[in-house]
């Protein structure tokens, strides 16, 4: 049927408007075989009905069989293509998606999911478009270009930080913490505060002053030494290991090999008046400067030297009088006790800043009235104060005490009283007072002591009576030096401007040898190393050392160290440690020389006891 | 007073005073090579005084000395500063 009505619409399309030459012709051109009918058969209405019968099918199909040997007639005609058609053309499928889970179904609608929906189903069933009803359009949407919008705001201000923390820096910093700890303490318990900031004050006016010279003088000290040790490193070495080769051939006898040389520019014109070692640092040395001269006396100078630096004092001390005698305390090696050529005596403390003494006797206190000779350190009395003798030309040997804030005296011998010589004389004569020129304490008997006089006389006392033990006639002239020898309880050793050194045993009175070196004796010193060693230097420039253990009439070494014409030895020292001594003479100089190895021989252990003992005290 | 001893030593070339931040405070010598010889060597005490205290922290740096072919350099070094002397030893 189909067929045949579409023939008929197109026929019928054709009728309205045909188009011939170049216009359109209205009106019906009826082709020539076309069917013609009345009018009322037109209108005649036929109804066309749709069934499922094939108008084209053949009904009067025949076929063969072989089995009968004949024709017939088929009875089934496929009438089933419409149907089957039809089917196809009604199949409809519906848009919404298969239910998986409940709940998400219901969003379905939105257009984000299909592409999530499809993923799932995809597992289950695909999904089956119908090439009909549904068409996909896709649309691309417009995309902004992607924009980066920045904003920089001011980065915070940085700065790098580094620091280091070693082992040495911690600890450092908890040495800080308990120095702030312990200030803080002390800030509660002490002054107030009004002194402080008065003290605060001052240290920052200093601060601003001397940035250098306070901060810096510490390592200024270290570093002067070492400059001088690069000049004097060959004298140095010397000090350290030079022995002299020479003295296995020269035996018995031995050198001197000088080392340092020190002097003051400003005590030039000065003369070394004393010399002594410090116990405790065997480097440092006391040279007490003034002059011997009568008639010109100026001022004169302490002066402290150490051998690691030679070019400079260590600690200066300008004095109004001339010094005499010096002594540094055994123990207490800070403290040294100054005789003057005035009469009095004065306490330095090395340790404390200025350049004042902190005692001085003065005429009030009990000072002497002549020149005093000799200080010596005692031991500190019962009540623990520190105390020296001192012994001067107006006779008197004194006791001082350092009390607090003062220095107090008492006498303890006055020098007896000398009749005039055998010469005759007149009766009214003034007596004459003995001058002690020299005094030397007992090395292990505390209380015993020797004085020497100006007369020549030298006098055994002890201090807790102003008795005198014994007097023993020594010399001509006046007695310059008067020692105890440091290990031998029973021998001193007197020198004298009478040429003559001569060696006691306390307990006989007469000389047990005498030295004769034909020059007037400076000053003579024991060794502190063996009984038998002492050396002597004369004004002739000469130093005279003398083993009594090798030879007991001459000298082991008797060398000129300084010019003859231009300086007089005055004094000389042993060091306590190394085998180095000291000379002063009359210009100011300090020589130091150190003792070749035959000068320092030790006694063998088999003599005296004491002495093996006093070496390991 | 004491950097004019020290000068007047025999052999002394210069002598700089260095502070803690290695900033020469005082000098005999020309300043650029004060500056030089004050760089250098604030690095070459930090870095003995840290050798020295680091193998025991009790310990602390008393003296440093570099000796050359032509001179010897002495640092003392103190809380607050440190000092440089240049000698030549064998003059």
């Amino acid at each position: 049927m189909y067929s045949r009505s579409l023939l008929y619409v197109m026929l019928q399309d054709e009728e309205k408007t045909v188009e011939i030459g170049g216009g359109h012709i209205k009106g019906l051109i009826k082709p020539p075989d076309q069917l013609k009918l009345t009018e009322a058969e037109l209108k005649e209405k036929i109804t066309r009905v749709l069934n499922t019968q094939n108008p084209h099918a053949p009904d009067n199909i025949v076929r063969w069989t072989f089995k009968v040997k004949m024709v017939y007639l088929a009875r089934f005609i496929n009438a089933k293509s419409l149907t089957e058609a039809t089917n196809l053309s009604c199949v409809f499928s519906p848009q919404t998606t298969p239910v998986e889970d409940g709940g998400e179904v219901e969003e379905a609608g939105e257009e984000d999911r299909p592409d999530s929906a499809a993923s799932k189903t995809d597992k289950k069933e695909p999904k089956i478009t119908n090439i009909f009803n549904s068409c996909d359009r896709a649309t691309q949407t417009l995309h902004n270009p992607p924009r980066e919008i920045n904003c920089q705001t001011e980065p915070p201000p940085r700065s790098s930080f580094s620091a280091s923390a070693n082992q040495w820096e911690i600890y450092d910093a908890y040495v800080q913490e308990l120095q702030k700890q312990e200030k803080n303490k002390e800030k509660q318990k002490a002054a107030p505060s009004e002194k402080d900031e008065k003290s605060q004050k001052k240290m920052m006016l200093m601060e601003t002053q001397d940035i250098d010279l306070n901060k810096v003088s510490k390592a200024a000290k270290v570093l002067e030494r070492m400059v001088n040790l690069n000049i004097f490193d060959e004298i140095a070495q010397d000090f350290a290991y030079y022995e002299d080769p020479a003295d296995e051939f020269k035996f018995p006898k031995g050198t001197l090999l000088p080392l340092w040389k020190v002097k003051y520019d400003q005590a030039k014109k000065l003369s070394v008046t004393a010399l002594c070692w410090n116990n405790k640092y065997p480097d440092l040395f006391g040279v007490g400067m003034g002059s011997y001269n009568f008639c010109k006396q100026g001022s004169g100078m302490l002066l402290f030297y150490t051998y690691k630096n030679c070019s400079f004092p260590e600690y200066i001390y300008p004095t109004s009088s001339g010094v005499l005698c010096l002594d540094i305390h055994e123990e207490r090696t800070y403290l040294v006790a100054v005789g003057f050529y005035d009469g009095s005596v004065a306490v330095y403390n090395l340790k404390t800043e200025g350049k004042e003494p902190i005692y001085k006797s003065t005429a009030k206190t009990g000072k002497h009235t002549a020149p005093v000779w000799q200080v010596c350190w005692q031991n500190d009395d019962m009540d623990s104060n520190h105390n020296f003798y001192s012994v001067s030309s107006d006779g008197r040997v004194v006791s001082w005490t350092l009390v607090k804030n003062e220095l107090v005296f008492t006498d303890i011998i006055r020098l007896p009283v000398i009749p005039a010589e055998t010469e005759e004389t007149e009766p009214a004569q003034t007596p004459l007072i003995a001058c002690g020129t020299s005094m030397d304490f007992h090395k292990q008997i505390d209380y015993l002591f020797l004085v020497g006089t100006q007369e020549g006389k030298i006098y055994k006392c002890k201090t807790y009576s102003s008795k005198i033990l014994e007097t023993y006639d020594a010399h001509h002239m006046r007695v310059d030096t008067v020692k105890w020898n440091h290990f031998h309880p029973k021998v001193f050793i007197s020198c004298s401007s009478d040429w003559t050194i001569k060696m006691w045993d306390y307990t006989i009175n007469t000389p047990v040898l005498t030295f004769d070196l034909k020059e007037p004796i400076g000053d003579i010193a024991w060794s502190p190393y063996s009984s038998t060693v002492f050396a002597a230097v004369t004004t002739d420039g000469n130093v005279h050392v003398f083993d009594l253990n090798i030879n007991k009439y001459e000298a082991l070494c008797q060398q000129l160290v300084v010019d003859k014409k231009k300086a007089k030895l005055t004094h000389i020292a042993f060091n306590p440690i190394h085998p180095i001594i000291i000379v002063g003479d009359d210009r100011g100089n300090v020589n130091s020389f150190k003792l070749s190895p035959n000068l320092r021989k030790k006694p063998k252990v088999r003599t005296l006891t004491s002495f093996h003992r006093s070496i390991s005290q | 007073m004491l950097t004019r001893r020290i000068q007047g030593q025999k052999g002394v070339q210069g002598i700089i005073i260095v502070n803690s931040e290695g900033i020469p405070v005082k000098t005999t010598l020309d300043n650029s090579s004060t500056v030089q010889y004050a760089g250098l060597i604030h690095q070459l005490v930090m870095k003995a005084r840290s050798t020295v205290r680091d193998i025991d922290p009790q310990n602390d740096l008393t003296f440093l000395r570099v000796r050359s072919k032509k001179n010897e350099i002495m640092i003392a070094p103190d809380k607050d500063y440190f000092l440089i002397v240049i000698q030549n030893p064998s003059d």
